[in-house]
């Protein structure tokens, strides 16, 4: 990457969700700032803002990423996936989804969007953790308001279940 | 109150929630995505490096200069624009939205940026001169109390700002028959659920109107409301506060949003645009709110068969810096109830609101309740051991008794259904405390320290707003009695017969939209999913009152009873209408499956559509003197949250549920871990309404109060220094060290309110932090336990204190001011020049500068001493800092002593050192000492790079003077973080 002037804006383009979407954003900008105030989606929370909570997780060229600890230019060319791509088009939610709700894996969704998309990574190559490696991998992530209970119950049901 | 006959079809069943799609999909749009017109300016706010100092000047020039800016504001501007915040005592606690002459806490608001974005305003913040003057805090509660203690407020004349004594029975009788006294003196820590979305706050002065419109995800209660409304010198309806449907988290801390609600106001009347905050993490943990510490001295009068007759409480709370609305509830909140679970007749209490230099503190979780509990169910733990008695036959023996509801406990509660003793046996069977117990015993028979423990609470809901009234004394509280708790819901129906519901709950995650949802449903024979619920709240528009919000379980015993209301005035109204067309009498009709119906005749119906249509398109045709439309609203207060009485008795929440733990938990000798083994929760919250829900928000508070038992804890240096700023460092348990508890639930309806409900959100973050406790206590044979148990405290009460490594320890001992977050160290070097050369580098000021890590710019300022411009960081923060460095005790080329001190925007330290130079094999061996003291952000942040930072900064610097002096290019050392990284194995 060449060298950027701090003060500049600078086009930032990607293919977020199936959609190539632009933005300018400052070469300080985050990516979580560049997705919500920028381009105007509503999944990528700021939690921490130092990368622990996990809030802000999204997935940028297939790896799973902390909005927060991500420059928006980093993300200038990427292909990124946030909550908002897992349901279908016509809104249907996903398999995952629906174990979540099924099993109240959520109460204020704050966390829950990092959650998915960790999961969404997690999942395709370890489609059928033991208890013990689930809570592992969602040691990742803070959730405040579920106890972890119906989040670790959803997801044992989804990858005992799923037919997707 | 007479039950109401519902139909019930889907109130008590564990319906999913209408909540999840929208959060599921992710496009829910909390605070941060509402919606900003063109031209909003954001804030950012400087806050204080000092737990307590002077503000002796504001330099804001540099900062306003910064193009982007807008505005810069100071405590100056605040105070001349706004009045201090009401508090409840009668006390000179002033506080303004930003610090006016002193700073009384690490964290406090000192002056707030406002510019065209947050990374400029974060910019401009760096350029503020602020110009202190240091002064002695008090920190600890104990040492704040004594005569010598620094005053937090001076005007008060004294750290402890409120003293109260209540007596109720003859406890001095009691005590004096009492065939043993036991005693115990607890603590408990300061800490916060921190909810993971922060505080947002919106305004935007209207100035042809006079009117601040705000959005903010603010929890109420709206108590505060006319709090913020007098503070910005406006009526009521001048403040119009409106709160998103969607909040990421509340447990009770964004009640304290308010003085930001303030100041961002004021930002916006000062620049004539809207302005915006947004809180980060830092912000949050040092400043936002902290559950006060508590100090219990308690006594307990005990019989030798166990009986408890009487208890005496002195307690003691921290509130920190200032005492905002409504503070100090957590002292009064539970009072009514300070018996807990025991029918124990002889109380003596005192009450003590102590000040200090800390974060003030706040409403969460819990609300006075775990620190109240963690005294109760230590010392029933303590009789036990004491008598030789299993602490659950303690437990038993003094349970308030089954058949004895309403009770009136000793200090007022009217306890209204329950029975405790069915509910213990209820989860002992359950539970499986035989094979638990039978577990222990083989467990310790193979050497491991394993330990049960028992808790058993009462946990309040919807709190009567009269209880802060009995911190005044009686004469004057009955000058303006306080009490009730009132409750609003309204239930529209439209053209087409659509339902929606408006309410005052103020969700944070809780799922009252889908509870709202299922009331309504069965009131008018519908379906949840027909039902519209919409939680965003605005005070120019909704009906509200004092006690609307989010907090102390106050919606499954409250709002839910204002939605009943509203839906059955609906109902009626329906009825009526339908009774014209099928000529049978309202009463008599049945709302069912979306039609009004004779129950007699079936085929006897009109649609529901139908009935509330003709509402709104033919109004002539309505029942005489019917009002046209359909919206409705239901308003509830319950009669018996009365005022304190002339005993000072008073019932301090509506609904009193039984919470019993156990748990089996194994400590690890050699790591001093606390491995929960198995936790049992039993639950009477009377009728519940939503089991899945319900559930929930049990996990959801003992995920937390095992945060609170085992790792979660504001700390403090004894200069008042915050040292837990960020989630490496205030530790929050994850989905690896929650396990799943054993839920049961037994139902015992409340008969005062409509639905039977109780709370249940807060129950186990009274009772699972001292059932742990007592489990360890249990393990480890031992009385005093301090929460957090972490590893280093277990550690400690198995193995004795860990001594600090001894390569730590300077060579000389230097004396710094406090003993708070200091770094000590020392070293030694070898610089291949004379000593003198080296000396002499070290005297002139051109040298010194090359040679300082980071130093942009050094000034000899008088004999020996410089100013210096320097740039640091440490961990994840980075700063500009102005130095001040004296020399002093020189020896020429010997040695020398360094003292001075660091300010900029990340903190501030304080420190000295020793450099020796000896004359050895071609050159100096330079060998040295310090011990520096910091506070601010940098320790807030830093902490656990701080020694190995500070080691790293100080190695370079004489590696720098070595290369510098020997005529080697001084870039030839490598960054300071680099050899950081190094030395922890980062980089090679």
């Amino acid at each position: 990457m060449s060298k950027l002037n701090k003060d500049a804006r600078y086009p930032v383009t990607m293919t977020l969700n199936g959609e190539e979407v632009t933005g300018h954003a400052e070469p300080r900008m985050l990516l979580s700032d560049f997705l919500t105030h920028e381009i105007g989606i509503t999944s990528c929370h700021v939690g921490c803002e130092h990368g622990v909570c996990g809030a802000c997780t999204v997935i940028v060229d297939g790896t799973v990423m902390r909005g927060c600890l991500t420059l928006a230019v980093q993300a200038d060319g990427t292909t990124v996936e946030t909550a908002e791509s897992l349901a279908s088009k016509d809104g249907k939610l996903s398999e995952l989804q629906l174990a979540f709700k099924k099993h109240h894996g959520l109460q204020c969704g704050y966390c829950t969007t990092g959650i998915l998309m960790s999961l969404t990574a997690y999942l395709e190559e370890n489609p059928k953790p033991t208890e013990e490696e689930l809570r592992d991998m969602l040691s990742g992530h803070l959730c405040r308001c579920t106890g972890y209970v119906g989040i670790v119950k959803a997801v044992l049901d989804y990858c005992e279940n799923s037919t997707e | 109150m007479a039950d109401v006959a519902l139909g019930k079809k889907f109130l008590g069943q564990p319906v999913e929630r209408v909540e999840d799609e929208i959060l599921l999909m992710g496009k829910a749009q909390y605070s941060d995505h509402l919606p900003t017109r063109a031209g909003t300016q954001h804030a950012a706010i400087l806050r204080s490096p000092h737990a307590h100092a002077k503000i002796i000047s504001i330099d804001t020039t540099r900062a306003e200069n910064i193009p982007g800016v807008t505005a810069v504001m100071t405590g100056d501007d605040v105070k001349e624009m706004s009045e201090a915040f009401l508090i409840v005592l009668r006390q000179p606690i002033n506080q303004w939205a930003l610090a006016v002459e002193k700073v009384r806490y690490v964290g406090e608001p000192v002056a707030i940026v406002v510019a065209r974005n947050r990374y400029i305003a974060e910019d401009a913040l760096a350029e503020i001169d602020v110009t202190y003057e240091a002064m002695k805090p008090a920190v600890d509660q104990e040492e704040a109390i004594l005569d010598d203690a620094p005053i937090v407020h001076e005007a008060v004349g004294s750290n402890v700002v409120s003293t109260r004594d209540f007596t109720y029975g003859d406890p001095d009788d009691a005590f004096a028959a009492a065939d043993k006294v036991v005693k115990m003196k607890i603590r408990y820590p300061r800490n916060s659920q921190t909810p993971l979305e922060g505080f947002v706050v919106t305004a935007d002065y209207h100035q042809g109107e006079n009117l601040y419109d705000v959005a903010s995800n603010y929890q109420g209660p709206f108590t505060s409301h006319p709090v913020m409304s007098m503070a910005l010198r406006v009526k009521n309806s001048q403040l119009r506060m409106r709160t998103p449907q969607w909040s990421g988290g509340g447990f009770g801390i964004k009640v304290q949003i308010f003085p930001y609600v303030v100041l961002i106001c004021l930002a916006s009347k000062k620049v004539g645009k809207p302005v915006k905050w947004v809180e980060d993490k830092l912000e949050h943990l040092s400043a936002a709110a902290a559950a006060p510490n508590r100090l219990i001295k308690m006594e307990a009068a005990v019989k030798n068969d166990g009986t408890v007759t009487g208890f005496r409480f002195d307690q003691q709370d921290d509130y920190g810096a200032f005492l905002r609305a409504p503070m100090p509830g957590p002292l009064y909140r539970m009072h009514g109830i300070l018996t807990g679970a025991y029918d124990i007749k002889n109380l003596s209490v005192t009450n003590r609101v102590v000040m200090t230099n800390k974060c003030p503190s706040a409403m969460v979780r819990g609300f006075g309740g775990p620190q109240m509990y963690y005294g109760i169910e230590r010392i029933m733990h303590k009789v036990a051991t004491e008598l030789g008695m299993d602490p659950l036959d303690v437990i038993r023996k003094n349970l308030v008794p089954a058949g004895v509801f309403p009770y009136r406990a000793a200090a007022g509660a009217l306890i209204d259904s329950g029975d405790y003793p069915g509910a213990v046996e209820r989860a002992v069977k359950e539970g499986a405390l035989e094979d638990l117990k039978k577990r222990r015993d083989e467990m310790r028979a193979a050497g491991k320290k394993y330990g049960i423990g028992y808790a058993a609470i009462v946990e309040p809901a919807q709190s009567n707003m009269g209880y802060l009234s009995n911190i005044l004394p009686r004469d004057e509280r009955q000058r303006n009695p306080k009490g009730g708790a009132v409750a609003n819901a309204t239930v529209n129906v439209d053209p087409l017969g659509t339902v929606s519901v408006t309410a005052d709950s103020i969700p944070q995650g809780q799922g009252h939209m889908t509870i709202l949802s299922q009331i309504v449903a069965d009131v008018l024979g519908l379906t949840p999913d027909q039902i519209k619920v919409n939680l965003d709240f605005d005070t120019a528009k909704d009906a509200w009152s004092i006690a609307t919000g989010n907090y102390s379980s106050r919606f499954s015993s409250a709002t839910t009873v204002a939605c009943l209301k509203a839906a059955e005035k609906v109902k009626a109204k329906l009825a009526r209408i339908a009774s014209q067309t099928l000529n049978v009498p309202a009463d008599q009709l049945e709302f069912v499956d979306g039609k009004i119906r004779d129950p007699s005749n079936p085929e006897n119906g009109i649609n529901f559509y139908r009935a509330a249509g003709s509402a709104h398109w033919t109004p002539g045709n309505l029942p005489d003197e019917m009002e046209p439309c359909v919206r409705e609203t239901g308003s509830w207060s319950p009669p018996e949250l009365e005022s304190p009485n002339e005993k000072d008795q008073i019932n301090t929440s509506l609904t009193y549920g039984f919470v019993f733990d156990f748990c089996g938990i194994e400590v690890d000798e050699d790591t001093g871990e606390v491995k929960i083994d198995k936790y049992v929760t039993m639950h009477d919250s009377g009728t519940l309404l939503n089991p899945l829900l319900a559930d929930g928000q049990v996990h959801g508070a003992f995920a937390w109060a095992i945060g609170c038992a085992l790792y979660e804890e504001f700390v403090y240096g004894d200069d008042g220094s915050f040292l837990t700023g960020t989630f490496a460092d205030y530790l929050v348990p994850t989905a690896w060290e929650v396990p799943e508890p054993q839920i049961v639930h037994m139902e015992s309806p409340s008969m005062l309110t409509p639905l039977g409900a109780k709370g249940i959100a807060e129950g186990n973050c009274m009772s699972t932090p001292v059932c742990l406790a007592n489990a360890v206590a249990d393990a480890l044979d031992v009385e005093d336990i301090t929460l957090p148990m972490t590893p280093t405290r277990i550690s400690a009460m198995i193995h004795g204190e860990e001594k600090p490594p001894n390569n730590d320890k300077p060579a000389v001992t230097i004396p710094v001011k406090g003993e708070g977050n200091v770094l000590r160290g020392t070293g030694e070097t070898f610089v291949p020049a004379e000593p003198l050369e080296v000396w002499n580098t070290l005297l002139d000021p051109k040298a010194l500068a090359a040679v300082i890590p980071g130093c942009h710019a050094l000034d000899l300022i008088g004999d020996n001493s410089y100013e210096a411009d320097v740039s640091l960081g440490v961990g994840p923060v980075r700063g500009r800092f102005k130095a001040n460095v004296g020399l002093t005790e020189m020896v020429e080329p010997k040695k020398a002593t360094l003292s001075g001190g660091l300010i900029g925007p990340l903190g501030a330290s304080q420190g000295s050192g020793h450099v020796f130079l000896e004359a050895a094999d071609d050159g100096t061996k330079v060998s040295y000492d310090y011990a520096i003291e910091l506070t601010g952000t940098v320790a807030s942040v830093g902490g656990r790079l701080l020694e190995g930072a500070a080691k790293a900064l100080v190695k370079q610097f004489f590696q720098r003077l070595g290369a510098q002096v020997g005529g080697r290019p001084v870039s030839g050392g490598e960054p300071w973080w680099r050899n950081l990284l190094r030395s922890l194995g980062l980089l090679k």
